[in-house]
Parts: C-alpha cells; sequence; structure tokens
C-alpha cells in the first residue's frame, strides 16, 4: 500500500479524522485567510475585461454550468416541468443553445423532473437533509436523501449542521457528510456550508477541507435562503482549498456558487476566477456550477445580443 | 498581443482601451508663467516604450530657460500665491483634484502610452491617486496653523521627478507644495514628460495664477540647472540615489531646503503562520507592480524556511498566470519596460545572478512561459532562488520584474537580513500573528513597514526612507514640513 497523502505540515490525512481533536488540529493549522487580501484578489479579478471570442465562450459555459434551481413551497409540478423543459432547451428559438447541467428541486418534485428530463442528459439535483436549516436528526436526513435517490435524484446538495461546525464539533459534521455519501449511493453529493453563517473565510476553508476529506464531490457556498449568499471572495477561498485538496491528494473536487448570482457580468467574473485560481481543469459542468434561476435567462439575452447584435428583452425568454 | 498562460482553453480575447481620447501634439514647448513657450535646447523624442513608436518632440530647458521659470515662480510667489489666503489656494487645488478626475481616462492612457504601464494600473492606483493627493492637501490649505509646522512658506520649489509614476510623483510634489503657498517649477523624467505637460494644460483649465506651476522639460542638465539655481529655496528628488548624492552635493552649503526620496531593496518578509494566498499575492504586487519600476518594491523575499517550498510554488503557479503585454490592454498584468536603457541594466543585473546564484539544489534563475512583443523593451517576470545576501541582486537596486529569494529561520535572523543593505525605504511582514507585526515594524529600519499587505498608498500616510532611501516625508501632515518655515 502507498503512503497517505500528506498536506504542508506533514499531517497525514488518513489519520485525521480519527478524533474531534486531531481533526481541529489539522483544520486549525491551515494557513489562514486574509481577509482584506482575499476581498482585493477577488475585486481584482473582477476587472477582467471580457469581449467578443471570450465573451462566446464563456456564455455557453456558463449556460453548460447552471443547476436552473426553484426551491420554493409554492412550487407545483407545472413549474418544475416548465423548468425542466427549459433546461433542456434553454432557449427555444436557437438549436445551437447549449442544455444546462442540472434542475436543483426539493425531493417530493424529483420523480417530476425525472420525468421531463428523461435521457436528455440534463441532471436531477435535490437539495436534501433537512434543507435548508439542517435542523432534523441524522436518521431523518438520510431518509431525506435516500428517498430523493430512490425517486430518481442524480445529484444530492446537503447542508452541514452549522451548529455543530460553529461550535467546534467537527467530527460529528464529518461523519454526517460520510454518511449522507453512502446514501447517495451513486448519485453525486454537494456540500452546502451556507458561507453568510459561517461568517468568517477561515471557518469557509476549514469547512472546505471538512468537506472534502469526507468525500463531497463538491463544495457548495450557499442555500440561497440565506443572505449573504455567494459571493466571489468565499468563491475564492473554496477554489483554492480545491486547487490545493487535489495538489495533496490528486483527487479533485468541484465549486458550486450559490445564491445571488443573477448577471452575465457576474457570471464572467465567476469564471475568470476559475480560471486563474484554478485553472482550465475546472471549466467543466464536472466541477463547477452555477446554483440560480434568474442568471440563466440574462445569460440567454446576453447570447442572443452576441449572435443578432441586438438586445432582445424580457418578453423574449422564457418565464421560469 | 497579450500572451496567454499556455494551454488556455478560456483565452482573454484583446481587450484594448482607446487612444482615441488622448490628442497628443506633435510637439511640446515648455510650461513656464501660465504658457506654453519654445525652449533653447535642442528638442528630443519621447516614445511609446511597448512599441518604440515616436510620441512627440519635448523642448529641452536650458540654463537660460530654467532661470526664466524660476523667475516666474518667484513672481508669482511675490504677488499672487504667496500671499493668498489659505482658503482661496485651497479652492484652485480642489478644482484641479475634480478636473484629474473628470480627465482621469485620458489622463491613464496617456500615461500608459508614455510610460509602458498597464492600463489597468494608470487607471485604478495613479490616476485615483493622484486626485486623491490633491484632494487631501487641499483640505490642509486653510489649516496649516493646526498642523504644527508654521504656516511660512518657503517659497519657490524645483521639483525632479522620476519616470515610473510620472503623475503620481508630480502630484506628490506640487500638492503639498502648493498647499503651503509655494510656487514650482518641475522637471518631469525625459523619457515621460507628457501627462505632466498635460497637466500644465488643467492648470490653465483651472484659471491657476500664472507662474505658480511650471514645466521645464529636458534630461540631467536641466535638473542639474534647476536644483542649482540660486533663487530656488528648497528642492525636492525622487530617483536614484547616485543622482540624489549629486544634488546633496550641489546644495551643500546654501540654505535650500532639501528632501530625497531615493532608491530602495526591500524586504518582504513572509513568516509560516501567514495567510499563504495572500502572501503570494502582496509578493506578486510588490515585485511586479509597475514592472518592478517602483523605488519601494519588495524585491527581496525573505520567507521563513519551513514554508519555503509550498510558497514558492504557490507563488510559481501565480506568476505563470500574470499576462505580459500590451500596456493598453485592459487585461494586462505586466506592460514594457520603460526605456531601452533600463532594459539593459535589469538584463545585465539578471545575468550576474544567474552566474551568482548557479544551478545547484533548489537555486536558479526562473520566469514563467511567455511569449514577449518582438518590437519595444520587455522583460518576463523572474525569480531568483538560492539568493544569498552576499549577492549583487540582493543588494543592488535592479528596479525591474526580478524578486530574489532568501530564506530565514528566526525572526531575528529575518531582522538582520532585512537591515542589512544600504537602503531602508520598506519592508513587509507577513503573519497571523500581531504580536509579531509590532516587533517586526520596530526593529525593521524602513521608513514603511507593511504588514499583510505590500505597496499601498494613501496621501493621509507619511512616506520615506531611512540611510541611503534618502531623506525628509511625502505624505500625510509629515508631508507638509518640507514647505514650510
Amino acid at each position: 500500500m502507498t503512503a497517505s497523502p500528506t498536506v504542508a505540515g506533514g499531517a497525514d490525512l488518513a489519520d485525521v479524522a480519527r478524533s474531534d481533536a486531531s481533526l481541529r488540529r489539522f483544520l486549525h493549522g491551515l494557513p489562514g485567510v486574509d481577509q482584506v487580501g482575499a476581498d482585493a484578489r477577488a475585486a481584482a479579478l473582477g476587472t477582467r475585461s471580457i469581449k467578443t471570442t471570450a465573451k462566446e465562450f464563456a456564455l455557453d459555459l456558463a449556460i453548460r454550468m447552471v443547476d436552473l434551481t426553484t426551491l420554493e413551497g409554492a412550487d407545483t409540478a407545472g413549474k418544475v416541468r416548465a423548468l425542466a423543459s427549459k433546461a433542456i432547451r434553454p432557449d427555444p428559438t436557437d438549436p445551437s443553445c447549449p442544455p444546462t447541467a442540472a434542475v436543483c428541486v426539493y425531493p417530493d418534485m424529483v420523480a417530476t423532473a425525472r420525468e421531463t428530463l428523461g435521457d436528455s442528459g440534463v441532471h436531477v439535483a435535490a437539495v436534501a437533509t433537512a434543507f435548508p436549516s439542517g435542523r432534523a436528526s441524522l436518521a431523518i436526513k438520510l431518509a431525506d436523501t435516500r428517498d430523493a435517490v430512490a425517486a430518481g435524484a442524480d445529484e444530492i446538495d446537503m447542508v452541514i449542521d452549522r451548529g455543530a461546525f460553529l461550535s467546534g464539533r467537527y467530527l460529528q459534521v464529518f461523519e454526517e457528510i460520510v454518511a449522507v455519501k453512502e446514501a447517495c449511493g451513486d448519485a453525486h453529493l454537494k456540500v452546502i456550508f451556507e458561507t453568510g453563517e459561517l461568517q468568517t473565510y477561515d471557518n469557509v476553508r476549514r469547512a472546505s477541507w471538512l468537506a472534502m476529506l469526507a468525500g463531497g464531490h463538491f463544495i457548495k457556498t450557499s442555500t440561497g435562503k440565506v443572505q449573504p449568499a455567494a459571493t466571489l471572495p468565499v468563491t475564492l477561498v473554496m477554489l483554492e482549498a480545491v486547487r490545493d485538496f487535489r495538489e495533496a491528494t490528486g483527487q479533485q473536487v468541484g465549486v458550486k456558487p450559490a445564491g445571488g448570482i443573477r448577471t452575465t457580468k457576474d457570471a464572467i467574473k465567476y469564471l475568470v476566477m476559475v480560471n486563474e485560481v484554478c485553472g482550465a481543469d475546472w471549466l467543466d459542468p464536472d466541477w463547477f456550477r452555477f446554483g440560480a434561476s434568474t442568471l440563466l435567462n440574462d445569460l440567454l439575452m446576453q447570447r442572443s445580443k452576441m449572435r443578432t447584435g441586438r438586445y432582445s428583452g424580457p418578453d423574449y425568454v422564457t418565464l421560469d | 498581443m497579450t500572451t496567454t498562460p499556455a494551454g488556455d482553453v478560456f483565452a482573454y480575447a484583446p481587450a484594448p482601451e482607446s487612444r482615441a481620447i488622448v490628442d497628443i501634439k506633435a510637439s511640446y514647448g515648455l510650461f513656464v508663467g501660465g504658457e506654453f513657450v519654445d525652449g533653447g535646447g535642442t528638442s528630443f523624442k519621447t516614445i511609446n516604450p511597448a512599441t518604440e513608436e515616436v510620441l512627440a518632440e519635448v523642448a529641452e530647458a536650458t540654463d537660460a530657460d530654467v532661470d526664466a521659470a524660476v523667475k516666474a515662480a518667484r513672481k508669482a510667489y511675490d504677488k499672487v500665491w504667496g500671499p493668498m489666503p489659505g482658503r482661496e489656494r485651497a479652492k484652485y487645488l480642489y478644482r484641479i483634484a475634480r478636473i484629474i478626475q473628470e480627465r482621469g481616462r485620458e489622463l491613464a492612457v496617456l500615461e500608459s502610452i508614455d510610460n509602458g504601464k498597464p492600463i489597468r494600473e494608470a487607471r485604478d492606483v495613479d490616476v485615483p491617486t493622484v486626485a486623491a493627493h490633491f484632494f487631501y492637501y487641499a483640505g490642509w490649505a486653510d489649516k496649516l496653523e493646526y498642523a504644527g509646522h508654521g504656516t511660512t512658506p518657503l517659497g519657490v520649489a524645483g521639483q525632479v521627478i522620476p519616470w515610473n509614476f510620472p503623475l503620481l510623483m508630480l502630484a506628490w510634489k506640487i500638492a503639498p507644495a502648493l498647499a503651503c503657498g509655494n510656487t514650482v517649477v518641475l522637471k518631469p523624467a525625459e523619457t515621460t514628460p507628457l501627462t505632466a505637460l498635460l497637466f500644465a494644460e488643467i492648470c490653465q483649465q483651472a484659471d491657476l495664477p500664472a507662474g505658480v506651476v511650471n514645466i521645464v522639460t529636458g534630461a540631467g542638465a536641466t535638473g542639474q540647472a534647476l536644483v542649482s539655481h540660486p533663487g530656488v529655496d528648497k528642492v525636492a528628488f525622487t530617483g536614484s540615489t547616485d543622482v540624489g548624492k549629486a544634488i546633496a552635493r550641489s546644495v551643500a552649503g546654501t540654505d535650500k531646503k532639501v528632501t530625497l526620496e531615493l532608491g530602495g531593496k526591500a524586504a518582504n518578509i513572509v513568516f509560516d503562520d501567514a495567510p499563504l494566498d495572500q502572501a503570494v499575492e502582496g509578493i506578486v504586487n510588490g515585485i511586479f507592480f509597475n514592472q518592478g519600476h517602483v523605488c519601494c518594491a519588495g524585491s527581496r523575499l525573505l520567507v521563513q524556511e519551513s514554508v519555503a517550498d509550498e510558497l514558492l510554488a504557490k507563488l510559481k503557479r501565480r506568476m505563470s498566470t500574470l499576462r505580459v503585454g500590451d500596456p493598453l490592454d485592459k487585461n494586462t498584468d505586466i506592460g514594457a519596460i520603460n526605456s531601452a536603457e533600463q532594459l539593459a541594466r535589469i538584463r545585465e543585473l539578471s545575468d550576474i545572478g544567474e552566474a551568482e546564484v548557479g544551478t545547484g539544489e533548489g537555486a536558479g534563475r526562473w520566469s514563467p512561459a511567455c511569449d514577449l512583443p518582438s518590437t519595444g523593451f520587455w522583460f518576463p517576470p523572474t525569480l531568483f532562488t538560492g539568493v544569498s545576501q552576499a549577492h549583487r541582486i540582493a543588494r543592488e537596486e535592479i528596479f525591474g520584474p526580478v524578486l530574489s529569494v532568501l530564506t530565514f529561520r528566526t525572526p531575528s535572523e529575518a531582522v538582520e537580513k532585512a537591515n542589512n543593505t544600504p537602503y531602508g525605504l520598506s519592508a513587509g511582514v507577513w503573519t497571523d500573528k500581531g504580536s509579531l507585526i509590532l516587533h517586526m515594524a520596530n526593529a525593521l529600519r524602513a521608513g514603511v513597514v507593511w504588514a499583510n499587505t505590500f505597496n499601498k498608498f494613501d496621501p493621509t500616510s507619511p512616506f520615506g526612507g531611512y540611510k541611503e532611501s534618502g531623506y525628509g516625508r511625502e505624505g500625510g501632515k509629515h508631508g507638509l514640513e518640507a514647505y514650510l518655515k
């Protein structure tokens, strides 16, 4: 057997999750994040000017990365079917427009979404584990997860127990992620931190490593139900974490900012950041997603502007 | 023309800032007594260092021209500016600051063309800081009695500025001088006179009384004539240590007041508990900002041995994403070297460095792959590892995008190495430990110590050096002292 991967400081990753104490030592031994510096770096990347061919590339890539989302108490089967149709053909007037990555719904809507999406290749993502608060027993969370997977979900977006994380019970959070991953079976697991509740960038970095060590396929910023949701600096810290994790372990993990990304301009800033922080390997829907609803329409309007030279306006894209 | 990192699937299309906003004249005269006048010397050409294209012919001021400029400044001082109440002077300075903001894009484009710096920096750093400087000192003009340095101006200030931040150095010199009631004769650098001449137009636009600001262009002889002119009461110089020493000699024995802001070889010190990703940004900003043409550049990286490998790997990866090329492209990070002469010096010292550090374990010269344009003056971002204090690249100011990396084990070793230089302009400290920051700031013999950041400039903060980095302070309340008696 080869030696387990280690990170700077020589920590043996296989041993890290042995106890709360060892997990805490490891997470608190990660290099800190200077908030002012991280904010400045994110702002500087936001000044890149993406035009013409680069913008065309970015628009199509961004559309392919959208997890088209509806997470409302008032969701209906009709709305979910409409959303799923839109995910397959975002711009009905233009067959060259790529589909989105997935449709993201509550577990009870998974079967409906599955039915419409069929074998289109667009995934069904379900939020589970007592989303958005995560306030339920582990048994309920696991049942929630299994229910969504059984209904046909390809991806599960779970929330971590922020109360346990903030009070330092890292092992509990770790074990919960491991258990949910097991309940996912073949479905991919995205781990939501709700960074607006974690508050500090140091916490975001620690949560990122914790979720990656526990086997999450994706790390995700937010539920969209808490403000602030995704921000550029928070995503920067998470991108640095997945980059460093692959360097240490060889395993690649995806990143999904969710909530508050509404315009093409914002989406392109995120893509620039992925490109310059992680590199081209992450510029793919398998490794980067946008959790969004209104973003798609802005991307479509910009795309049609690139093609025709004219803005079409909101009456020419479908309502969600 | 901008190069992109190898294997870049997301290639940024060219995004050039338009030159149309700038109207560059075929030739420029001197700005004396509120008017543009012909110079008596042999006019010289200023070029775009990114393309070697000739931009304009610029007049050379002779001794007689300098004398006329000093007389115009004296007249304005005696008749108008000296007697004017501070609150009236402030109005002119506020007006200048606002015009600088209004014409910010024009100034940024012109600065980028004449100097070679990326438009992103000219637009986001140089011009906003210039306007901020005028706003800041405008605020002092009617409050001098509260600053504690007196309220009497010195008279006529002779000011000589360098080519690395042409407009910003102009602001550092002119704003406090005018706020305190002095008049000025300023000589911009030979290779970058254009924004100073545009500033002269701004003075006209602001209805600044004739003779309060005079701009004389030329090379070393013009500068020498200015600083040694007997009608000058105050000499302010920013530039190389050699020229600074010559100026100090030429004014010795006179009653001129002098401030000198000279070279540097700053240590950027990274401890093992530093926020490493942000430290990498600070290192990049410290040495590659403005192509490394920064007197306070963090040209010596001192990194604690236990994180050296990790930090260097991160730094190299980050350097591979730097975009070198057309300064007017909005996505360019590193522009052109300002002149053939400066490029030759950077090349010479880098070649010496390569021979000095050798190719032993962990030692060598490294640059990311980047295609440099075939015309113009270019040098790739470069770092040297395995550097010791004895090497010339650790001792001499290169004034280019060249970083020397040294390691240390303990804080006291870091202090010893950081201070072991004839210079003392700036230093950087990276650590999560507040007490260590304070300890280092006390121990470092440098005028500015940045903690967990680098190359941050603010008009309210004094700036200046220890030892061969010069004397006197510019900026902040301290900056008033140099222009009052």
